[in-house]
């Protein structure tokens, strides 16, 4: 039986186990969203921004490890939807994005609501399609699916003319699909893995960095694994929060540019490093010369070689899955007749319990102003570190990920490389979609939370309880802490002037709206705002305005040229 | 360091801007590209020119093993190869240079393949150096017009790129 291209990207949606798919129809994609209204395998949800529903997709897909999928139209559905794809890209997040285009013959022409999807999507997907032919709709459908799930994870786009979803063709959703040109890598080489065993056995200041890269690759067992039989000091990359416990004694919290004194300190001075899952970015080593100054050996583990040796020289590059690398790596060091220094060890943990014992995320809980720290820290206790948490971009977020303690993996929920302002509402959505019996919280700002504000009102169409706890310093604070520090306090329009009733505005869309302006009555709001299971609370917390994160590398400086608190 | 770099890629529409978006959005230099089927249709063969450091180099082929349309990459530059480019160069050819630019073509082993009262067109393959030698070597004010196509090279005896 022949089905049109409409149903066939339906059916292959379906047939891939999707879902939710989250849109927002427009001319293109009508035949599309005409099928949808006839099916009920997945659930549409209808966002407010075209950007919104990649975020939602997004979310979705990092706290499931499940492709997210979202579907827009072609021209500004497609543009307004960039932004979200660029986030999943920098981030490597599972996702497939269907676009309507304008029709095969009109392609070209400047036709209305036309832009060449691929062309402008290129740059940032792992790879994209136009569908020419009916015939190669539901292949390419599902070979979007395998190169977004497989090797290293990244978004894949789909677009397809609007008179293919108006042919006919015989529908055969294919089980498998193999590419020549694409063939990830799992298993490492047993080599290069057993030199990476000898290696921690002779280190004398071990260390273990682990990145997003244990998350995507749900490796985190192994890695926990590894790190406790090693006894090895352990640090998560901002995106890797969650993958070692954070309340564990070995963690020693996030590294980078708002990283732990000790795991800066630790990562420079260590002997031997073992890289996992995480690529050295800038925000993580800052200056790449400064971290060359101190001599180290270091295993790399990760599944694409392109994040080997791209800004720090390594000495044992392992390609593969990390999972699989990590059992074939922690089944060699069981059967090693091979110890551990145990007095070079000792030596360093008392080293790096010394750097701790700075304290470097102190702050002042005896203020009469609310602290943005305080209420993360609140937020955890009264959640039991168990909540799911997304967030925006800025200080909030850095707080986020100092202060709420992540036992596990894909929790934390942020856009890390892209860093982009508007993602925590949209992500909360798809995050909260597929835990619905979960706390979701969306720590975020008053700057931030207004880039996607509009999706309140999704929230509200599909109930979706979200908790957002809004960190407001009427502020763009990251940006002020620059001006602050960089720019002779020229405050160069950071300051949120005319902002809006978060309350009221909360109230209008139909949700429950706090404000809470005093230290003291920061607990019980969370508490009563998780006890409305069925319901959104937005908490709006006036915080200190003058607040910084610390501590704070410099951009472009040594990851140990840090500012803290106690210097000003 | 000079590299040449082939690149067997499933001849699918936009593969080449792939490539050639990838080495403007990481600011990688191209010095040339060449592509063209091969043998099999359903495959191209493209040969870009590039300039880097070691380490450059290293992320240039690993960023185009990335790209998902891209199936085999072989650096020529790390054996033993032979590299040619053709260049068709339109001079101007009357009185006393008349005799000269024939002479010219000759000692490079071109061909004259287009003649008109007061030009000529060379055709000449060769490594660039060579084609760079025979602009060289002519008065410049006699060229009128040169096309180069970009570097194709293939490795020798048993180093073979195919699927």
């Amino acid at each position: 039986m022949e089905l049109t291209g409409a149903e066939i990207t339906i059916r292959c949606l379906a047939d891939e186990g999707v879902e939710f798919v989250f849109g927002y129809p427009g001319g293109a994609v009508l035949n599309i969203y005409d099928e949808i209204f006839k099916q009920d395998r997945f659930k549409h949800v209808l966002v407010r921004h075209e950007q919104a529903a990649v975020h939602a997709a997004d979310g979705y897909a990092r706290s499931t490890g499940k492709v997210g999928v979202a579907l827009v139209t072609s021209g500004p559905g497609l543009t307004n939807a960039v932004t979200g794809i660029a986030t999943a890209y920098m981030d490597s997040i599972p996702m497939v994005v269907i676009s309507g285009q304008v029709p095969t013959g009109a392609i070209g022409m400047d036709a209305f609501q036309e832009v060449d999807a691929v062309g402008i999507t290129r740059p940032c997907v792992k790879h994209n399609f136009l569908v020419k032919d009916i015939k190669d709709l539901a292949e390419t459908i599902k070979k979007a699916f395998y190169i977004a799930a497989t090797g290293r994870p990244g978004p894949v786009l789909v677009d397809i003319p609007k008179d293919i979803t108006g042919q006919s063709f015989a529908y055969l959703y294919p089980d498998t699909v193999s590419m020549r040109s694409y063939n990830p890598v799992v298993k490492g080489h047993t080599g290069q893995i057993k030199k990476a065993a000898q290696m921690l056995f002779e280190a004398k200041r071990p260390m273990i960095y682990s990145g997003g890269g244990v998350v995507l690759g749900n490796a985190s067992k192994q890695l926990v694994e590894l790190t406790r039989m090693l006894g090895f000091p352990c640090t998560n990359t901002l995106m890797g929060l969650g993958a070692y416990p954070a309340t564990d004694k070995q963690f020693v919290g996030m590294l980078g540019m708002h990283g732990t004194y000790e795991a800066n300190m630790a990562m420079q001075h260590c002997d031997v490093l073992l890289a996992v899952g995480a690529r050295f970015d800038d925000r993580v080593i800052g200056s790449p010369d400064h971290f060359a100054r101190e001599a180290r050996r270091i295993v790399h583990i990760d599944i694409d070689p392109s994040s080997i040796s791209k800004r720090v020289k390594v000495d044992v590059p392992i390609v593969g899955d990390v999972a699989a690398v990590l059992d074939e790596l922690i089944k060699l060091i069981k059967a090693s007749k091979e110890r551990r220094d145990e007095a070079a060890l000792a030596a360093w943990w008392s080293q790096i319990e010394d750097w701790r014992s700075r304290d470097c995320l102190k702050f002042d809980r005896k203020s009469s102003i609310i602290k943005p720290q305080y209420v993360v820290e609140k937020l955890w206790e009264v959640t039991k570190g168990d909540a799911y948490v997304t967030t925006d971009v800025g200080q909030h977020q850095m707080w986020a990920a100092q202060f709420y303690k992540f036992d596990e993996p894909r929790r934390w929920v942020t856009s890390g490389g892209l860093g982009t302002m508007g993602f925590g509402l949209p992500a909360a959505m798809g995050v909260q979609l597929a835990h619905p019996h979960k706390d979701v919280a969306c720590i975020t700002g008053e700057s931030s939370i207004q880039m996607c504000i509009q999706e309140l009102s999704t929230c509200r169409q599909y109930h979706i309880p979200v908790k957002v706890v809004n960190l407001n310093n009427r502020y763009m604070g990251m940006v002020r802490q620059w001006q602050e520090f960089f720019y002779g306090n020229r405050y160069a329009e950071s300051y949120m002037d005319s902002l809006p009733d978060f309350v009221k505005l909360a109230e209008a869309y139909g949700h429950v709206g706090m404000k809470i302006e005093k230290p003291e009555d920061v607990e019980p709001a969370l508490r009563e705002a998780f006890a409305l299971k069925d319901r959104l609370v937005f908490m709006d917390f006036i915080t200190d305005q003058t607040e910084n994160v610390f501590p704070m590398v410099p951009g472009g400086a040594g990851i140990t040229e840090m500012i803290l608190a106690e210097d000003l | 360091m000079r590299h040449i770099i082939s690149i067997l890629m499933e001849n699918e529409a936009g593969a080449l801007s792939r490539v050639a978006g990838l080495f403007s959005a990481r600011g990688y230099n191209i010095e040339s590209l060449t592509v063209a089927p091969t043998e099999d249709v359903t495959l191209s063969r493209m040969t870009i020119v590039t300039r880097g450091s070691e380490d450059v180099i290293e992320q240039i082929v690993k960023q185009l093993n990335k790209l998902i349309d891209v199936v085999k990459i072989l650096d020529l530059s790390d054996g033993s190869h032979i590299e040619r480019e053709l260049m068709l160069v339109k001079v101007r050819a009357f009185g006393k240079d008349r005799e000269e630019m024939k002479r010219m073509a000759d000692i490079f082993r071109g061909r004259i393949i287009d003649v008109t009262e007061k030009t000529y067109t060379i055709e000449l393959t060769g490594p660039g150096t060579k084609l760079d030698a025979f602009i060289e070597a002519i008065d410049p004010v006699a060229i009128l017009e040169t096309v180069r196509t970009g570097a194709s090279g293939i490795g020798r005896g048993e180093r073979i790129l195919k699927v």
